[in-house]
């Protein structure tokens, strides 16, 4: 089946990587172009983007390559920026089993942008879905490592002012969050994480809300799951 | 100022290594055919839209609501995006809008 192909599934998954596309050349170039202002050149750059891939983290990452040497600290900061994802792949879990050997990049690459789309996007029905899923996650990948390593190259040359433009990303979290509550069955649980995460930010602050706010959102959908999964 | 070339490499792998602790413990921890538990199953379909949540607020967690412009790009460029996609539910126009919106907030007019 010919239309079932790779590159057909690239067609089809290209359009919703657009706002990605957006938001990480912003994103992208400014990580690029801090890190050659450090010491580290865009290949430098383009190899963290590729191996470790975790968007805000590699900000975070720059402070630790530029102060005394401390592994430990770097693993464990990591791993509490980090801990969202953890309830990404649990939510993507049942989605994700029957999807075979691609799906081992589908793990590697689930960045906050990734998992928003994979949740809330369905497959075309002329598309193989573990293709989709696979092509999108791939084309995201390669903007944030091309966008890194030109930031590295030449973000300096940039004159016009793009400042704001990381917004994409804010707005697409926005549209997707609407996409989700927009059916009735979420609607309760989107809301709890909207709340629960509110929460967390103002009791804890912005460089520490992250596990608070899954903790509270565990706690009330576990309370309330029994009322939502009826 | 910057580490040498081994201990940076060594940094890097720290900060790869624990962002991939956090993507696949859940694969691990439930491989295999075995059926997933009721409650494995219920969280796989209320985190989607609790996470869309947080994801959301963690995006604006960087708002300063008390100084500066108050916050007052962020809440109208949102309501931009929002209103937009409620009453078109195109996706890239939605974005878009919200983003050039947002450009022109703190460019032109909150600077």
């Amino acid at each position: 089946m010919p239309h079932k192909s790779f590159p057909a599934a690239l067609k089809a998954a290209f359009p919703h990587t657009v706002p990605i596309l957006t938001g990480y050349l912003a994103v992208g170039l400014a990580y690029g172009l801090l890190m050659a202002s450090k010491g580290y050149n865009f290949l430098w750059s383009g190899f963290v983007s590729a191996f470790a891939f975790c968007g805000s983290m590699q900000y975070v990452a720059i402070t630790l390559l530029t102060t005394a040497f401390d592994p430990l600290s770097a693993f464990f900061l990591s791993l509490m920026v980090n801990a969202r994802h953890l309830f990404f792949s649990l939510a993507l879990l049942p989605k994700y089993r029957g999807l075979g050997r691609l799906r081992y990049f589908l793990i590697y690459t689930l960045s906050d942008e990734n998992f928003s789309l994979s949740s809330t996007v369905e497959p075309p029905e002329d598309a193989d879905p573990t293709l989709f899923y696979f092509a999108m996650s791939l084309l995201t990948w390669l903007y944030w490592v091309a966008f890194s390593m030109l930031g590295g190259l030449i973000g300096g040359l940039i004159t016009f002012d793009i400042s704001g433009i990381d917004f994409a990303l804010t707005a697409l979290f926005v549209v997707l969050f609407i996409e989700q509550v927009i059916k009735q069955e979420n609607r309760p649980a989107g809301f709890m994480g909207l709340a629960c995460s509110v929460a967390g930010l103002a009791m804890f602050g912005a460089d520490s809300m992250v596990i608070p706010a899954m903790v509270l959102t565990l706690i009330a959908l576990l309370l309330g799951r029994k009322k939502l999964c009826a | 100022m910057r580490l040498n070339f081994i201990q940076s490499l060594i940094i890097v792998c720290m900060v790869a290594l624990a962002t991939q602790i956090t993507r696949w413990t859940p694969f691990l921890v439930f491989s295999g055919g075995r059926k997933f538990p009721k409650m494995v199953e219920d969280l796989g379909r209320l985190l989607p839209p609790a996470m869309m949540g947080l994801l959301v607020v963690y995006s604006l967690r960087n708002t300063d609501l008390f100084t500066g412009s108050h916050g007052l790009p962020e809440a109208i460029a949102v309501a931009v995006t929002a209103g937009l996609h409620l009453w078109r539910r195109s996706t890239l126009l939605s974005i878009l809008a919200g983003t050039a919106v947002y450009m022109l907030l703190v460019q032109l007019v909150f600077v």
